[in-house]
């Protein structure tokens, strides 16, 4: 059994840490590519069309046609773009990304570093990943840029706190489990102590707070108002051409393999859930990558479903809908905890605010807008047109 | 921690950390300040993993860059001609001033400190998680019954 403590080869750890970067790395790069050809093949299949089948067999090597047309475009500076601001914005968006993936673990006690506070880390570093885009908002010189920068800031900062306060659920109850009732914050124990069964059984209304808001960090349909196509011709990234667009791409499809990794770790056992920590590796990467892909089909599924909300319906979503409910998730939470309730009571609780939640949001979309006059219209005596 | 690697980052963190904290202070577009900022919080945030203190080096990131440079992102990218040159302030000499007595305020505290470390001083560290004894519910180091 491999563990994090032995290094690969019996190298020295810099060199260890080094050549799991580039595993890392590679996998990353290899996944991203066939992210971008998955999602043209499934999107096709939702809409009645067939996707790319031109390029290899069935379009598999479209992906590889796409990056080398994009390393050959011209890259373009516009004038009165900031020009460190604009050539940084790149890098900035993308190494976050990147660092979110040295913490998780693909297989037992298998990732680049385990660290103690894996859970927390991610977080944290995920919170970088708004400074990338305000600098590609900003430093473009284009108001659509700009437009898509202040969208996509005030989207990521608000829907983090759910985001956050649903994962802290999941820390919590881990102190159920470990057994000394501290808890713990490592991913790789998070995963491990999941081995029976996963805790979306336990916090369904946190899994279901946790994917909403996973959306909408990854700006995927219905959140993607701040990259609108239709509205403003592609957000923070308008000016971007050929290499430095293509890492905002990467970077997209990243995070998303990188959260879909980190959602099934956390939410649905990891690599540990049906078979245990004895398994052989390859099984346990096979579980993670399965349960991954299978949170990437579900993103692609509500693209092709859902309709784009306005800036408003996004906001009070977020404000009125998912932060009370993380917040009621926590203290349900706390209260079967500190009085050691059964787990069961945990899914009962849980299980009745998810119901809540998808009421409340059936709800939301079927209400039909207010025949009265509203706001300005409404001091004006105008009807809105 | 003692490791040539160790000190490695710690001479690479310190240069960055001065040139991005310089940077603050020098750049005339105040898009470039709060970059530049953010550079610095992050800069600190590597010197808590070297001195390992990884949850203060998150939350270090957490709070100084997910949240306060963002806000300040956020007021520029809401004020009309933010971008413009601030050159012409009127509070370069009260500023002077108070970076002076701030300068000299910290060099006091340095050499005024006590650098050298014995047990009895490390005693008094905070210890990390792993080393602390398993918590129960009514017991605290000053008050722990027969229970614990």
């Amino acid at each position: 059994m491999m563990l994090f403590a032995d290094p690969l080869f019996g190298l020295p750890s810099w060199t260890d840490a080094i050549i799991r970067v580039v595993l890392v790395v590679l996998a990353m790069t290899i996944v991203v590519m066939y992210l971008t050809y998955g999602e043209r093949k499934v999107v096709a299949r939702f809409q009645q069309r067939l996707g790319p089948t031109e390029t290899g067999p069935g379009g598999l090597i479209q992906a590889f046609a796409d990056a080398f047309k994009l390393v050959l475009k011209e890259d373009i500076r516009p004038t009165n773009a900031d020009r460190w601001v604009f050539e940084l914005a790149p890098y900035a968006t993308f190494v976050p990304v990147f660092m979110v993936l040295l913490a998780l673990p693909f297989a037992h006690d298998w990732g680049v570093r385990d660290l103690g506070l894996g859970l927390f880390y991610v977080f944290a570093i995920l919170g970088l990943n708004i400074v990338g885009i305000m600098m590609a908002g900003l430093g473009s010189g284009n108001k659509y840029a700009l437009l898509g920068g202040i969208r996509a800031a005030a989207q990521m900062i608000s829907y983090e706190i759910p985001l956050v306060i649903s994962l802290l659920c999941v820390a919590m109850i881990t102190s159920a489990d470990t057994g000394n009732e501290i808890g713990t914050l490592n991913l790789n124990v998070i995963a491990a102590l999941q081995e029976d069964r996963p805790y979306v059984l336990l916090q369904p209304l946190a899994f279901l707070i946790f994917f909403t808001a996973m959306l909408s960090e990854l700006h995927r349909a219905p959140f993607d108002i701040p990259v609108a196509e239709s509205e403003i011709v592609g957000g923070y990234f308008v000016e971007y051409s050929g290499i430095r667009w293509s890492m905002f791409q990467l970077s997209e499809y990243a995070s998303m393999w990188g959260f879909s990794v980190f959602g099934s770790v956390v939410f649905l056992g990891g690599w540990a859930f049906p078979f245990g920590a004895d398994a052989h590796w390859s099984v346990q990467l096979a579980t993670t990558m399965v349960k991954s892909l299978s949170f990437i089909v579900l993103i692609f599924w509500v693209r092709t479903t859902v309709p784009r909300l306005r800036i408003d319906q996004l906001m009070s979503f977020c404000w009125k809908v998912l932060l009370p409910m993380s917040i009621v998730q926590m203290l349900m939470n706390g209260v079967i905890l500190a009085y050691d309730w059964p787990q069961e009571l945990l899914t009962l609780t849980s299980g009745a605010g998810a119901a809540l939640l998808v009421a409340i949001i059936i709800k939301r979309a079927v209400r039909r807008p207010s025949k009265d006059l509203v706001g300005t219209y409404k001091t004006l005596g105008a009807p809105a047109q | 921690m003692e490791g040539g690697g160790v000190v490695f980052a710690f001479y690479v963190l310190s240069a960055v950390t001065l040139v991005a904290a310089g940077g603050v202070m020098m750049s005339r577009n105040l898009l470039h300040a709060v970059l530049f900022l953010i550079l610095t919080f992050v800069g600190i945030a590597g010197f808590f993993v070297l001195l390992s203190a990884d949850f203060i080096a998150m939350a270090q990131v957490i709070i100084y860059v997910g949240a306060i440079a963002v806000l300040v992102l956020f007021a520029i990218l809401l004020t009309p001609r933010s971008g413009r040159d601030n050159g012409e302030t009127k509070f370069a000499a009260p500023a002077m001033l108070l970076g002076v007595c701030l300068a000299a305020v910290f060099l006091f505290v340095m050499h005024d400190t006590a650098w050298q470390t014995n047990d009895a001083v490390r005693q008094t560290w905070a210890q990390p998680l792993s080393a602390a004894p398993s918590w129960k519910p009514g017991c605290s180091p000053s008050n722990s019954p027969a229970s614990c």
